[in-house]
């Protein structure tokens, strides 16, 4: 009997050590560091005290940043399940033979360097870039459009990293209803619309709200399209810790965000867990 | 064995740099030199303890400044020593100190480092990262301007953790099509603030010191005493309503100005003469009292100093030095008056003929180091909108 139950422990040890060693203990020195003190010339002094997160909240500054992120994140997940259901769907209901290298074409930016995408952008929204030479070329603009270092252009480099994972949470949420049931709505007399709205819609917001929780919480933590495509003013949280912790060096206060990050993202996991279950999640980043 | 050998390949290497030995014959004896060492030393690991054991990584800016150092140091150096140069780079010189910091122990993993501004220099001091070289084992430093030795020599009590190795200066860039050389000389600094670029304008995000130094210059102080911060910030703030984009990084700027992106930037004086040279209609701007810097190679605490100070002494060599410079566009550290320099060196930006640097304006580094914390954290609210 106890060697069943040691059994499973034993099998999982070197995923938790691995986990442990690569995730639990950074979080716990981030969570440490940010009780520290930072000397004027860069050093940390080992310290019990809560002036970072008093320096944080204290100033408005930074909270808005957190607004400001959150904001763009939720604006992300809006545009991410607008573009990502309709593919979703065709890839549900289509029948192609073609639908095996469709779904493939949807993971191919994953084959590519997250970096190397991100800067593509700047030779399609600059002003020399792509449409901007296109539509100067046929006449239709005299001077180039300003589509590049704004929020609009960070959306964009949001919308191309992200929308893969809705488009596969919404997927595989879908694939999951049983068509009998549709075809049975047809029988008893439901149009199209009213079908989808009655049974394909509710059943696949499971995969809805999994792809919502995963764009929201990497959009959280990205600093990447921010830094590349965004302009004056466009820098989320990440930026920030980013610049605290190799800027000035500041490593207790770039934790004490992190730190301030981390509870928010984890309340917002821990909420949806609760009311939703996080086993939607794992079910499609599975496949 | 290993001794011999390396005796061996320093009487060559001796040989090689009194004209003594082509440099066909040289790279010829060493390759012989291996092979027989890797041959007759029996298991393969001879060989390689021959010419791998002695390895060590300089750390630099990436792109055309670490090709022109592996192209013309390091692998000459290689070549001429075995000793192996790893050519690893960093982003910037903020977030390479943060590695060095992060590393254990601190700095161990990290050997030389291609550092620029003297304030970085009283840095890695103030955290105790730095070396005290044998000036003996380096003598090619007879050739170095006397004013940048003792600019380092006075941070560090008397004694050197780095070597100059080149001048370089950040002042300003613009685009020649669309901005006159009048109207950009007549503006000088205040070109950065010219409402006729709005939207047009960039510069660099990550150093609050560049920033602040213009805007210093541009509301009529000095950049190592300022006595009005308010104007300063006030003056980045209306230059944030101009601003298209704070860029990151050399690659980034290049690609702006470039790309017709922005038209005015403050720029580094060789990513411009970098695109000079590929042809870009880009002008460059130093106006009184121009950002001016030094680089150096920084040995850091813990580093093999008998392979450090050798390679540094290689790097120092007039005809590696001159031939660096070239390919990354600032002007070496030797002293003009010393060491002859040829006509594409004496048009670099930042170029002093006289060898003493007079008139160049670097920033002081208690000063800014000592601000470094409060007005980093100001800059940063400044670009996020604060």
């Amino acid at each position: 009997m106890k060697q069943k139950t040691l059994r499973p422990w034993l099998l999982l040890s070197p995923s938790l050590t691995a986990v442990l060693l690569i995730l639990v203990v950074p979080v716990c020195f981030v969570v440490v560091y940010s009780f520290w003190l930072r000397s004027p010339i860069g050093q940390d002094i080992p310290a019990f005290q809560f002036g970072n997160y008093g320096k944080f909240f204290a100033d408005f500054f930074y909270p808005s940043l957190l607004i400001r992120t959150i904001r763009v994140a939720l604006e992300t997940v809006l545009l991410c399940l607008v573009m990502g259901y309709i593919p979703a769907y065709f890839f549900y209901k289509t029948e192609s033979r073609f639908k095996p290298i469709l779904m493939i074409l949807v993971m191919l930016p994953f084959w590519i360097s997250f970096i190397i995408r991100t800067l593509s952008w700047i030779n399609i929204l600059g002003d020399s870039g792509l449409i901007n030479h296109v539509l100067l070329s046929i006449g239709l603009i005299d001077s180039p459009l300003s589509m590049l270092y704004n929020e609009g252009a960070v959306l964009m480099g949001l919308l191309q990293y992200l929308l893969p994972f809705m488009i596969l949470n919404i997927y595989v949420s879908l694939d999951g209803i049983d068509k009998s049931l549709i075809e049975a709505a047809k029988n008893l007399g439901c149009t199209e619309w009213q079908a989808f709205k009655e049974i394909t819609l509710p059943l696949s917001l499971p995969g809805v709200s999994a792809g919502c929780l995963l764009v929201f919480v990497l959009t959280c933590g990205t600093y990447l399209p921010p830094m590349i495509l965004g302009g004056p003013g466009n820098d989320m949280i990440a930026n920030l810790v980013f610049k605290r912790i190799i800027t000035t060096l500041d490593w207790p206060f770039g934790c004490a965000i992190s730190t301030i990050l981390l509870a928010l993202v984890g309340l917002i996991v821990f909420t949806y867990n609760k009311y939703m279950g996080i086993n939607q999640v794992f079910k499609s980043l599975g496949g | 064995m290993k001794d011999k050998l390396d005796k061996k390949l320093d009487q060559m290497y001796e040989s090689y740099k009194a004209g003594q030995l082509s440099r066909r014959d040289f790279v010829k004896y060493v390759g012989i030199a291996g092979a027989a060492a890797g041959i007759m030393g029996g298991p393969f690991g001879m060989a390689g303890n021959a010419f791998a054991k002695n390895s060590i990584t300089v750390h630099s800016w990436g792109g055309s400044t670490s090709k022109a150092l592996k192209q013309f140091a390091f692998d000459p150096f290689t070549k001429a020593t075995g000793i192996n140069v790893v050519d690893a780079t960093f982003t910037g010189m903020d977030a390479f100190l943060t590695q060095v910091k992060a590393s254990f122990p601190p700095g161990g993993e990290f050997n030389i480092a291609h550092l620029s501004a003297v304030y970085d220099y009283l840095r890695y001091k103030d955290l105790g990262y730095n070396s005290v070289l044998d000036e003996s084992k380096i003598p090619n430093l007879k050739n170095v301007m006397p004013v940048m030795i003792n600019t380092l020599r006075n941070i560090t009590d008397g004694n050197l953790s780095a070597v100059p190795y080149d001048v370089g200066q950040t002042g300003i860039a613009y685009n020649l099509d669309n901005i006159s050389k009048e109207k950009a000389e007549k503006l000088g600094a205040s070109l950065l603030w010219d409402k006729d670029l709005n939207g047009r304008l960039g510069t660099w995000g990550g150093d609050y010191r560049t920033n602040m130094w213009y805007a210093a210059l541009h509301t009529g102080q000095s950049p190592n005493n300022i006595t009005r911060i308010n104007d300063v910030w006030d003056a980045l703030k209306e230059q944030r309503g101009l601003m298209k984009k704070y860029w990151a990084s050399g690659s980034e700027l290049m690609s702006l100005l470039a790309n017709g992106e922005i038209d005015a930037t403050v720029a580094w004086s060789g990513r411009v003469a970098a695109l000079q040279k590929q042809g870009h209609n880009i002008g460059y701007l130093a106006p009184n009292n121009t950002y001016s810097w030094m680089e150096y190679m920084y040995v850091i605490k813990g580093s093999d100093m008998n392979v450090a100070q050798k390679l540094l002494n290689f790097m120092l060599e007039p005809d590696a030095a001159i031939a660096v410079s070239k390919g990354q566009n600032y002007p070496p550290s030797l002293d003009p008056t010393k060491i002859a320099m040829p006509d594409e060196i004496k048009k670099l930006p930042a170029y002093d003929p006289t060898g003493t640097l007079k008139g160049y304006l670097f920033a002081d580094p208690a000063y800014w180091n000592s601000k470094q914390l409060e007005w980093g954290e100001k800059w940063d609210r400044i670009m996020a909108g604060s």
